[in-house]
């Protein structure tokens, strides 16, 4: 993962703690884990899913990325260039990376006629009003809304995709080389989501944007996505090409996660779920790997040592962190999605 | 201590589709109506805050022209004509017990009792809305310590703490003014406070932050407009109480002082006359009352008018 050209973006070892309020007798403060280590790239023009559970720190990312909240360590480097000296302002980067969010009526200042919410980013970059207000209009367009019927409207006078593609045109406004889309189409109805979906992959097409695609909806991630990052409690547990992590999965929990969509086919459905109870609390995550306290496969050596992402023989870009993909690691069993045992393909272990 | 009438206005921000098509808002091309200019055609059809407003306005009108509609002397007794009842010729509303004419003193009387209502609030306004909004971004120890300068306030009844603060300062229309501001203050500051608060948190501020906007361009844009309406509407409210407390004050011989006409000052000269000519002596308590129901009034329309989602 050198620093090639192509590279958009790149993030290495993310991580941000967010402090508790309360405090111990000591005076020392519980710390959610949010993101713990979390590194990636993104290349120019494809499409990254994040995918995992709620609370397990997409959210968070997406905010760390967008400088909407400080990273504790870890650096982000956007076209090869870091933020501070010589660098960005955040300034500039947040005019390079922008980002859709989830709830597409609270994202819109109810205030506001949609076209001055457009209209609000480049004003706020310089342009004067009339040509913010035509460039609003122009992305109206973009967006498939016609702008004399829509652009006087009020958020609340719109239905739920039409909203989300204001968020999308707003996001556009300052021309962004990379789009962060945090759940964008989560809160869509199936069908008007398809239809989103469609429209979001045609403006990527003729902009020449790249995406941050984070979604809990492992489907629309798989249509969507060049590679998908698979994160479990602040931490990532698998990364790689869509068609390595949906059929080659090394993971358990991917395992889990894609096992437990459900399935068009009736005879084909879960008797119980294949992933038990909920996320352990991030404020004190298990010891070694933070999956064991789920994991059917979990042994003594996923207690004591935290598994590392490491690249898998399936394909050169395929990371996972388990030991039962790591060779050597100490577990007994290899991961279910190998074809043949660790130790069988490795007799030197 | 917690106040026990903390101002309970919340944002109602709609998170679920409110899918209602609007009727007045006009979607066609070159009708470009901004949210206020919604809102006032809301309250144009709303008939309660037209009355009210009306009320208002005749009484601002006629306080404003007061010397010039042919009154009498405001001041002027005339002991031979004490107490005369309503309809008593040259005198349409009588009395009172110096033989001064009810409706000159009245109309007189709008003049202060109107202006001890709305000019203490914007005073109060100005102040209160600045720390507040300062208090509900910056946010941490600035609003810590704001909050807890205000909840010190909050210790004392409003009517308490402007008698205490009305009486340290000594007798007087100004310094009833000042302590009225004073006793709003804090109330406002807590309201600005808490909806700037919730405001802040909502994803379109963080979207705008996304966009690279200062933070001046941010609270112009996306906190002042949100924050302004529920303010605006809790400050209407207050008016009506403004009204109550100088009238109050007065009335204790703390705000305006004889001879001057000020509806609580002649509801208190004309107490001791209240079983000699009951009906004028009421008149300057149905003034305030009249007043202050129409500001309150005015309030519950502004608040329905400015909600979104209508």
């Amino acid at each position: 993962m050198g620093d090639t050209p192509n590279e958009l973006l790149t993030v290495r070892e993310l991580r941000k703690y967010f402090p508790l309020r309360a405090q111990n007798l000591r005076g020392e403060r519980a710390m959610v884990q949010a993101v713990d280590g979390v590194s990636f790239t993104i290349s120019e023009g494809e499409t990254l899913g994040i995918v995992g559970e709620s609370g397990c720190g997409k959210s968070t990312t997406a905010r760390l990325l967008m400088h909407l909240i400080e990273p504790d360590a870890g650096e982000i480097r956007f076209e090869g260039r870091a933020l501070g000296r010589g660098g960005f302002t955040v300034r500039e980067l947040r005019r390079k990376m922008q980002m859709v969010f989830q709830d597409s009526y609270a994202s819109l200042n109810p205030r506001l006629a949609v076209q001055d919410s457009i209209a609000f980013g480049p004003m706020a970059h310089g342009a004067s009003e009339a040509k913010a207000r035509s460039r609003a209009r122009e992305l109206l367009e973009l967006v498939k809304l016609d702008p004399d019927q829509f652009g006087r409207r009020y958020p609340h006078e719109l239905s739920g995709g039409q909203r989300q593609r204001i968020n999308f045109a707003r996001a556009l406004a300052l021309e962004p080389r990379l789009v962060i889309l945090d759940e964008a189409v989560s809160a869509l109805d199936k069908s008007i989501e398809a239809q989103v979906l469609n429209l979001l992959m045609d403006l990527k097409k003729n902009l020449r944007l790249t995406y941050l695609f984070i979604s809990h909806d492992l489907g629309v991630v798989q249509y969507v996505s060049d590679h998908v990052l698979v994160m479990y409690l602040g931490k990532v547990v698998e990364l790689g090409r869509v068609a390595d992590v949906y059929h080659r999965s090394r993971h358990p929990y991917t395992q889990a996660l894609l096992a437990s969509r459900p399935s068009m086919d009736p005879d084909a459905r879960l008797e119980r779920s294949p992933l038990p109870g909920d996320p352990p609390n991030p404020i004190n995550p298990p010891s070694g790997c933070r999956f064991r306290t789920r994991c059917a496969f979990a042994e003594d050596v996923c207690r004591r040592v935290e598994p590392l992402l490491k690249v898998q023989d399936t394909a050169p870009g395929h990371f996972a962190a388990c030991h039962m993909a790591i060779r050597g690691s100490g577990h007994s069993k290899p991961s279910p999605g190998m074809t043949a045992p660790l130790d069988r393909a490795c007799p030197a272990g | 201590m917690k106040a026990l009438d903390a101002p309970a206005i919340t944002l109602e921000f709609n998170t679920a589709a409110g899918e209602r098509a609007e009727l007045d808002v006009p979607v066609g091309p070159g009708a470009q109506r901004t949210y206020w200019q919604n809102v006032r055609s809301r309250v144009a059809r709303d008939p309660y805050t037209m009355v009210c407003l009306a009320v208002l306005l005749l009484m601002g009108i006629a306080a404003i022209l007061a010397p010039w509609l042919g009154l009498d002397d405001p001041t002027a007794a005339n002991s031979a004509r004490r107490l005369l009842p309503p309809g008593s010729p040259g005198h349409p509303l009588g009395t009172d017990e110096l033989g001064r004419d009810m409706l000159t003193r009245l109309i007189y009387g709008a003049r202060l009792s109107l202006a001890m209502g709305v000019l203490p609030v914007l005073a109060a306004l100005l102040v209160g809305g600045v720390l507040g909004l300062l208090a509900g971004f910056v946010g941490g120890r600035t609003n810590m310590l704001i909050m807890r300068v205000t909840d010190v306030f909050y210790a004392f009844p409003s009517i308490l703490l402007a008698v205490a603060i009305a009486g340290a300062l000594g007798a007087g229309i100004m310094n009833a003014a000042v302590a009225i501001v004073i006793v709003f203050v804090p109330s406002i500051t807590r309201v600005t406070e808490s909806v700037t608060t919730q405001v802040r948190s909502m994803d379109f501020v963080e979207a705008a932050r996304a966009s690279g906007a200062s933070t001046y361009a941010i609270i112009r844009t996306h906190i002042l407009g949100n924050v302004l309406g529920p303010v605006l509407v809790y400050a209407t409210v207050l008016v009506s109480v403004s009204i109550l407390i100088a009238a109050g004050l007065s009335f204790i011989g703390l705000g305006a002082s004889s001879p001057a006409a000020e509806w609580g000052l002649m509801l208190n000269t004309l107490r001791e006359s209240i079983f000699l000519a009951p009906f004028n002596a009421v008149l300057p308590g149905f003034m305030i009352f009249a007043a202050s129901m129409c500001f309150n009034l005015i309030s519950d329309g502004l608040r329905s008018a400015m909600d979104v989602r209508i």
